[in-house]
């Protein structure tokens, strides 16, 4: 089985960390085969930035994402600007404060995505006072909505990919992601 | 104990230089293969090597020379730009039999062209960017995986035959993360300091093949020249015949030995009647690609070169004996092409699927080549 | 090989198999040769532990035929590989021999950075005003208004002074002489050795065959009457006008000055961060693990 993931938003949310997380997650841990991929150069500053992870079973070929069964996006801009590709009935995430629905609602329903949201970057913010966090809060909800990792596997990956002395701080925004992520439709 | 870690294209090569035995770095920023620079500028000072941003891509390489006479394994890295810079002195180490290894992150070209982007197009001036008729060896890692073995591997070659090896990768490979799996126990092929005797002769080399090398400060007092040389490694310029032999061996120590330094890995050659014959990134997708076919019941075989140069003639018109068909993708607009055409297009019809801008050749692209016909 | 009752005392340090050498009669470069050994005989460094290394031209093919490792590079990049070679080992001494051209022209980008970084070098750079090699074309050392194969109607650039660009750059060693000043061009090359960092000495040299030829000099004698005649000291020079100046080879020890030195400032970084040092690891590529 081959998934694809997209992961979007804007330069310095700490999209691409997440997908290295999972990424890692699935292969260091998960013992299943993983490739991280992302957009380098102009674009990835200001604007909008993705980074994408492919996991499977079996070895990975091919290592790009066409048309991935898995959204998160992490910024308006990014949502609109990446969604094309996206597999009907895909799973969507969204952060609800940084994505208006509103303007959404017509592409989500028309592409029968099976729709989440996390108000990530707000948790951060409100609950952990560190809007940093806010992608591993949303790596929690992307671990509660998929299962496409274990939680245990993505502990250990966060353990390993962060600064030195932000472990406890970053623990708790995965578990806050877990919490707080919702169906939506 | 063998290792595994999750990690970028680009540090694969720096890990896998460290790990042959590399211990200078002489290099110049360029995207996208500055991190190799970023990462050996870190680790070099840890196991006791050293590290030097020169102040362009010609002194890169002179300085790497330099260090290799100097008795150290030495690596550099760059992008189309500076490989274009590098040529020179690429030269140079193929007439004085200077072990290097350089690692081209391939981008969009020509010129400055699309820095972010990948591309497979230095691949020709990897063979014969410099002046001269001379031979070198180029790997082409499709994974973070063979940036690591790859590497190694050049380090190897590079000992063995007393050449310029080139890692030639591109921005896809070089920025991609995968698992790898680091070994505990790595062959590496060590240096051989010649025997000191009476009237020692530096290039006095079997034919097809090369001499030891000595290092400097090691009592041998010899001379190294870029000026055509003879067995003393004296400047000997107007005699046709010391030319002809040196430049004939430079080449032939290469040409000859194609088989030997060749890597090609095969997947349901024996019936195929379509073989699609790629090197890099794009024989991913081929891989898919082939999957794909093979599951609608087409006969198709998939080849991919991780040496690309030498070309290994030998050994690819034995797999594709039975071929009828033979499809090369490449990220240029058909360099490798022409050299599968002139080697195998006797036998088969040899076709190009060809794709530059930065994307990558997907597998339904190589598919629909298939299916033609 | 020529044989002689008398052999001159610096034979010892020649590939006397390669004689006679290409030079033209009257050439600077035999002087160069003899202050070079000189200053190697009165300095502390061992002749065995010198490494040489050149890029293109006449003064390029010195190392060639003195008996110690000598790399005889591409034009313009002998600095970048003297770079390599002295980083590979830092225990050998490097000298670096370079003409004007090479040094200044096509590798003055490789000669300012090593001066920044203060590598511990020694290069001798031989300034004939002239590029011998390919037949007298102009230099950007050769005076304003003289002539060359490339310079029919007169040079009309301000020429380098190798010295205090060197300076300039970052070199904590750099003397200017020409070659009818020896014993100071002996004692340069002395210090230069002793220098721990990037050593220039400069020497002015006659090149009779093009510089004498296209310049009215024909002669070495007459070439080196004009270095006499238009050599003065740094400290003479202070009170002269740029006028009074133009033309004027202006000699002496332009600084001495040690500072940290770039390999060494590595390896104390080294040191902090890992218990094996770049000396473990001399000739690396030799050892199989």
């Amino acid at each position: 089985m081959r998934t694809e993931i997209r992961i979007g938003g804007f330069g310095g949310q700490g999209i691409l960390m997440c997908g290295i997380i999972i990424a890692k997650a699935a292969s260091l841990y998960d013992h299943k085969f993983a490739v991280q991929t992302q957009s380098y150069g102009p674009e990835a500053r200001g604007g909008a930035s993705r980074t994408e992870v492919v996991i499977s079973d079996q070895e990975v070929d091919y290592p790009k994402v066409d048309s991935p069964e898995i959204f998160v996006a992490m910024s308006h801009e990014a949502f609109l600007k990446y969604v094309d590709d996206v597999k009907d009935g895909a799973i969507l995430i969204t952060d609800p404060d940084l994505v208006d629905e509103n303007e959404i609602i017509d592409i989500i329903n028309k592409k029968n995505f099976k729709y989440y949201t996390s108000d990530a970057t707000k948790q951060a913010q409100d609950t952990l006072g560190l809007k940093i966090v806010a992608n591993i809060v949303m790596l929690g909800s992307f671990v509660k909505a998929t299962g496409l990792i274990s939680e245990e596997s993505a502990r250990k990956a966060i353990l390993e990919s962060v600064p030195p002395g932000t472990e406890e701080k970053n623990i708790k925004a995965f578990e806050l992601g877990m919490d707080v992520v919702k169906k939506a439709n | 104990m063998t290792k595994e870690v999750f990690v970028q294209g680009n540090e694969a090569c720096a890990l896998g230089a460290i790990a042959a035995g590399c211990r200078f770095f002489a290099g110049y920023p360029i995207t996208p293969s500055t991190e190799i620079a970023e990462i050996m500028s870190k680790k070099l000072p840890t196991v006791g090597g050293r590290f030097v941003q020169m102040e362009d891509e010609i002194a890169a390489v002179g300085a790497i020379i330099g260090a290799s006479w100097g008795g150290q394994k030495v690596v550099t890295a760059t992008s189309g730009p500076g490989f274009s810079l590098m040529q020179e002195n690429i030269g140079y180490a193929a007439i004085t039999e200077t072990p290097i290894v350089i690692i081209n992150m391939q981008r969009g070209s020509p010129s400055t062209g699309q820095p972010t982007r990948s591309a497979q197009a230095d691949m020709m001036q990897t063979r014969w960017g410099s002046h001269g008729d001379y031979e070198t060896i180029s790997l082409a890692p499709s994974s973070v995986q063979e940036c690591f073995d790859y590497t190694v591997e050049a380090f190897n070659l590079a000992e063995k035959y007393r050449c310029p090896v080139f890692v030639m990768a591109d921005e896809i490979v070089g920025h991609m993360r995968e698992k790898i799996t680091i070994p505990d126990k790595i062959d590496i092929t060590p240096r051989q300091m010649p025997e000191k005797c009476e009237n020692y002769l530096p290039y006095d080399a079997p034919e097809n093949s090369t001499t030891p090398m000595p290092s400097f400060a090691s009592g041998f007092n010899i001379h190294v020249t870029g000026l055509t040389h003879d067995e003393r490694g004296y400047p000997s310029t107007d005699d046709p015949d010391v030319h002809s032999k040196l430049v004939t061996r430079l080449c032939n120590k290469i040409l000859k030995n194609r088989s030997d330094i060749a890597q090609i890995d095969t997947k349901y050659i024996d019936d195929a009647e379509i073989i699609v014959l790629g090197y890099g990134i794009p024989s991913r997708s081929a891989l898919t690609a082939v999957k794909k076919a093979r599951d609608s019941g087409l006969k198709v075989g998939y080849i991919k070169l991780g040496v690309v140069w030498p070309f290994a003639e030998e050994l690819l018109l034995e797999y594709t004996k039975n071929a009828k068909r033979i499809i090369v993708p490449e990220l240029n607009l058909g360099q490798v092409y022409l050299e599968v055409d002139r080697v195998l297009g006797k036998n088969a019809k040899v076709e190009l699927v060809s794709k530059i801008g930065g994307a990558l050749i997907t597998p339904d692209e190589i598919l629909d080549k298939i299916m033609e016909e | 090989m020529i044989e002689n009752e008398h052999p001159h005392k610096f034979i010892k340090y020649l590939r006397t198999e390669r004689l006679p050498h290409l030079f033209c009669p009257g050439c600077g470069n035999g002087i160069i040769f003899n202050t070079l050994f000189n200053a190697i005989e009165m300095s502390d460094v061992d002749f065995e532990n010198i490494s040489m290394v050149s890029g293109i031209g006449c003064s390029s093919r010195i190392p060639g035929y003195v008996k110690c490792d000598s790399l005889h590079t591409t034009h313009g990049r002998a600095i970048a590989f003297a770079t390599g070679l002295k980083m590979a080992n830092s225990k050998q001494d490097v000298i670096v021999v370079t003409g004007d051209g090479d040094a200044t022209s096509i590798g003055g980008n490789h000669l300012i950075h090593a001066a920044r970084r203060n590598i511990d070098l020694t290069v001798i750079c031989v300034n004939n005003d002239i590029y011998g090699m390919t037949g007298g074309q102009i230099s950007p050392t050769s005076p304003k208004g003289s002539y060359a194969t490339t310079a029919p109607y007169g040079s009309t650039d301000k020429p380098f002074n190798i010295a205090e660009v060197a300076k300039a750059a970052g070199a904590s060693y750099v003397a200017k002489y020409t070659v009818a000043q020896p014993i100071q061009v002996s004692n340069a090359i002395k210090e230069g050795l002793a220098n721990k960092g990037f050593s220039l000495i400069e020497v002015i040299a006659q090149c009779p065959t093009y510089y004498g030829r296209k310049n009215k000099l024909k002669t070495p004698k007459a070439m080196i009457d004009w270095f006499k005649e238009n050599t003065i000291s740094l400290k003479q020079a202070e009170d002269m006008t740029d006028e009074e100046l133009e033309g004027k080879i202006i000699t002496g020890v332009y600084i001495n000055k040690p500072r940290a030195e770039f390999i060494e400032s590595l390896d104390a970084i080294s040191a902090q961060n890992s218990d094996i040092t770049p000396e473990d690891n001399i000739n690396k590529a030799y050892m199989g693990d």
